[in-house]
C-alpha cells in the first residue's frame, strides 16, 4: 500500500469513529496544553521576577552583615560566634575604595506616623543622599536627602506618594512637618510612584538621614549597605577592595557577606528555572496519562475491527501493513491532539498576559517542542502494542468476529 | 498438474484438553477452471477446508501444492502475496467495510496491492459496470440491498483476477431469487476460467456445480463429477 494511501486509509478509519477519536484527541490536547499553559506561567515568573532584580543595576553590590557559608564550614565559624555588626563608619570607609562610585547605608525599621490627626504605620528606611540613584528611583517633588556626613542626624523626610496622599491629600507636602515616633521631620521631597516592586513598596516609605533612623530605632547598626561599583567591570575590583577594606576594619576577619545583582540573579534564576521544569514535569505526567489512553483507545479500536483486520488479511494485507495502517492512525491522532493543545496552550498563556499584565506569560519554545514531541512519542509508543495485536491477529477467527 | 493438490491433510482444533478433529487424510485433486460445490453437514470441516484453501488456515499435517508449489511451508507474508494475487473470497455475511463506498470496497485489495490510483479507478469503474453497480459507486453498504452488497464483495474478490474463487455459503443470507442471481453471477466467472469452490447447504446450488464434494465428520465421503443440470 502506498504511503498516501496508508495515510487516507488510517484518517477515513481515525473518522469513522468520531467520539472515540475526539476523545483521544481532547486528552492529549489537555496534556500538552498543559505544559505549555504552566510552563509559560513558570518561565513569566522568572523573567519577571529576573527583570526586576535587573532594574537594580548590573553594577550593584550589597553587603549584608554576617558570613553566609555555601561552600561547606569554614573553620572561622567556630571561632568567633557572633559577627561584627556593620556601622555608618564601614560605609564611609567604603566610598574611600578607587573602584566604588556610591555607596549607601540602610537602617531599617517601622515607625508611627502622625500628621494633622492622621496616624499610620509605615517603613522608616535611614539611608544617604546616594540611595536615591542607586535605586534608580525619581522624585515628584522637593528634593532627596542633602550630602551630608553619615553621622548627621538631621530631621528631615522624603516621602512615598501613598503616605503624602494619606496624610497631606491635595495640598502641598513639601515643607510641612510629620512626627515618626517621638521625632518630628520636615517632609522636603516626594517619591515618584513606583508601585509594587520587589521587597519594599516605596509609595509607603519614609526616607530619613541614616543616623535620623539609627536614633530613633536606638541602634548603631546597619541593616545593609548598597554600594555601586565604576561601572561593571569594575564590579571584581570592587568587591575585593571591599573585602580587604572590611577585613581590615573588622580585626582581619572577614564576617559580611556581599551579594552581587549578578549573584542574586543567577540564584533566582536557578530556583525559578528548576521551578519550570518541576511543572514541566508534572505536566508532563498528564501527557503519560493521554499516552495510556490512546493505548486504550487503540486496544478498543482493535477489537472492533478485528473483522475488518480479518478481511484486510483475506484480501492480501500483510501482517506489517496492518501494524503500519493502525500506528499512522495512532500517529494521526496524537498530531491532531498535539496540535489542538498547542493552540490551546497559547490560548491559554494568552489569556494569563490578559490577566496579570505585568507578567510575560509566555510559553519557553523548549518547552512546546518538548510537550508537542512528548505528545507525538507516546502516541507513537503507546500505539505500537495495539498495532501488534492486530497484525498478529489469527485471520480465520478474526473474520468470524462480527 | 493441477491447480489444486491436497494431500493427506490433517486439521486437529485443541479446545482444553479435549480435540477436535476437524479435517482427517483429506487429499483432493481441482484442476484449473473447476466448479466444485462442498456439502455435507454442519461441523463436518467444509469452512475449515476452505479456509486450508484460501492460505488462512495451517494444517497440522499433510501437503498443499498451489499451482505445483508447496504453499503450507511459506511465510505469513508470502502466503499473503498469494492471497492477494491468486485467491479471491466471498463470504456469507459479505464482509464489507462499513465506512467505505461500494468503490472503494471494490478498489480496497487493488490499494493494499499498491495499484496506482490511475488504474485502480479505472478497474473499479469497469468492475462496477461489469456487475451493474454504477449507480451504487458512492453508496456506503449500510445503504445497499444484501444481493447489491454480495455483488459488491464478489466485484472486490475478483478485481485482483485470481485464479480461484472461495466462496463460504454465498446465497446463506439472501432470499432465493437473489441468491440465484449471485450463483448465477459466480458461474459466469466460472465460465471465464476462474476456479470456483463453493461451500453450500443448498441442494439445488450444489446440484448446479460440476463437481460435488461431500463432506462427513472431516473426511471426505463422496467426490463425485457429474454433468451439469440444464439450467
Ligand atoms: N477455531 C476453532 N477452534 C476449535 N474448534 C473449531 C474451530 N474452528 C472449527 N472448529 C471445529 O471444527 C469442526 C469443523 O468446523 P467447520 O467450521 O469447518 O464446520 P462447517 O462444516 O463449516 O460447519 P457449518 O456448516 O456449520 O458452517 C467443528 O466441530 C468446529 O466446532
Ligand atoms: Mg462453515
Amino acid at each position: 500500500m502506498s504511503p498516501a494511501d496508508t495515510l487516507r486509509f488510517a484518517a477515513a478509519a481515525a473518522l469513522g469513529n468520531r467520539l472515540r477519536s475526539a476523545l483521544m484527541v481532547l486528552a492529549m490536547s489537555i496534556g500538552v496544553a498543559a505544559v505549555v499553559v504552566l510552563t509559560a506561567l513558570g518561565d513569566g515568573a522568572r523573567r519577571y521576577v529576573v527583570g526586576e532584580f535587573a532594574a537594580l543595576g548590573a553594577s550593584l553590590v550589597i553587603v549584608l552583615p554576617g558570613r553566609t557559608e555555601t561552600g561547606g564550614v569554614n573553620p572561622g565559624s567556630f571561632i568567633t560566634s557572633t559577627p561584627r555588626d556593620l556601622t555608618v563608619d564601614d560605609a564611609a570607609a567604603l566610598l574611600r575604595a578607587p573602584s566604588v562610585n556610591r555607596v549607601a547605608p540602610l537602617a531599617v525599621g517601622n515607625a508611627e506616623l502622625s500628621s494633622g490627626g492622621r496616624v499610620r504605620e509605615a517603613m522608616v528606611v535611614g539611608t544617604s543622599a546616594d540611595y536615591l540613584d542607586l535605586r534608580k528611583m525619581a522624585l515628584s517633588a522637593g528634593r532627596f536627602l542633602p550630602r551630608e556626613d553619615f553621622s548627621r542626624a538631621s530631621g528631615l523626610a522624603v516621602i512615598g506618594e501613598t503616605l503624602r496622599a494619606e496624610f497631606f491629600g491635595n495640598g502641598p507636602a513639601v515643607g510641612r512637618s510629620i512626627r515618626a515616633g517621638d521625632r518630628r521631620l520636615r517632609v522636603i521631597g516626594v517619591l515618584a510612584p513606583a508601585g509594587q516592586g520587589l521587597g519594599m513598596n516605596s509609595d509607603e516609605m519614609l526616607i530619613v538621614p541614616v543616623a535620623t533612623a539609627q536614633a530613633m530605632f536606638d541602634t548603631n547598626t546597619l541593616f545593609r549597605i548598597m554600594v555601586e561599583a565604576r561601572g561593571r567591570e569594575a564590579l571584581g575590583a570592587a568587591q575585593r577592595e571591599m573585602e580587604t577594606i572590611l577585613r581590615a576594619r573588622h580585626d582581619g576577619e572577614l564576617d559580611v557577606t556581599l551579594i552581587s545583582q549578578d549573584a542574586v540573579l543567577g540564584t533566582f534564576d536557578r530556583i525559578l528555572g528548576a521551578l519550570t521544569l518541576g511543572v514541566a514535569g508534572i505536566a508532563a505526567i498528564s501527557l503519560a496519562v493521554a499516552g495510556i489512553l490512546v493505548m486504550n483507545v487503540m486496544l478498543v479500536a482493535v477489537t472492533q475491527r478485528t473483522a475488518e483486520i480479518g478481511l484486510l488479511m483475506a484480501l492480501g494485507a500483510s501482517g506489517r501493513l496492518i501494524r503500519t495502517a493502525f500506528l499512522v492512525e495512532a500517529a494521526l491522532l496524537s498530531i491532531a491532539g498535539a496540535a489542538v493543545g498547542f493552540l490551546l496552550g497559547h490560548a491559554g498563556a494568552w489569556a494569563i498576559r490578559l490577566a496579570y499584565p505585568v507578567l510575560p506569560a509566555w510559553p519557553p519554545a523548549w518547552a512546546v517542542a518538548a510537550a508537542v514531541g512528548t505528545a507525538l512519542v507516546t502516541g507513537l509508543g503507546f500505539g505500537v502494542m495495539p498495532a501488534r495485536r492486530a497484525a498478529r491477529l489469527d485471520p480465520v477467527q478474526a473474520l468470524a468476529r462480527r | 498438474m493441477a491447480q489444486i493438490e491436497l494431500e493427506h491433510i490433517e486439521r486437529i482444533f485443541r479446545l482444553g484438553d479435549s480435540e477436535v478433529h476437524a479435517l482427517r487424510d483429506v487429499s483432493l485433486r481441482i484442476e484449473a477452471g473447476e466448479y466444485l460445490a462442498v456439502m455435507g453437514p454442519s461441523g463436518s470441516g467444509k469452512s475449515t477446508l476452505l479456509n486450508l484453501l484460501g492460505l488462512l488456515d495451517r494444517p497440522n499435517a499433510g501437503h498443499y501444492r498451489l499451482e505445483g508449489r508447496d504453499v503450507t511451508t511459506l511465510s505469513a507474508d508470502e502466503q499473503a502475496r498469494v492471497r492477494s494475487a491468486r485467491i479471491g473470497f466471498v463470504f456469507q455475511s459479505f464482509h464489507l467495510v462499513p465506512r467505505l463506498s461500494a468503490a472503494e470496497n471494490i478498489g480496497l485489495p487493488l490499494m493494499l496491492a499498491g495499484v496506482a490510483p490511475a488504474e485502480r479507478a479505472q478497474r473499479v469503474a469497469q468492475a462496477l459496470a461489469d456487475f451493474g453497480l454504477e449507480q451504487r459507486a458512492g453508496h456506503r453498504p449500510e445503504e445497499l440491498s444484501g444481493g447489491q452488497r454480495q455483488r459488491v464483495a464478489i466485484a472486490r474478490a475478483t478485481i485482483m483476477r485470481p485464479a480461484m474463487l472461495l466462496a463460504d455459503e454465498p446465497t446463506g443470507n439472501l432470499d432465493r431469487s437473489t441468491g440465484q442471481e449471485v450463483t448465477a453471477l459466480l458461474e459466469a466467472l466460472n465460465a471465464g476460467g476462474t476456479t470456483l469452490i463453493v461451500v453450500t447447504h443448498d441442494p439445488v446450488m450444489g446440484a448446479r456445480a460440476r463437481r460435488r464434494v461431500l463432506m462427513e465428520d472431516g473426511a471426505i465421503r463422496r467426490d463425485e463429477a457429474v454433468a451439469p443440470a440444464a439450467p
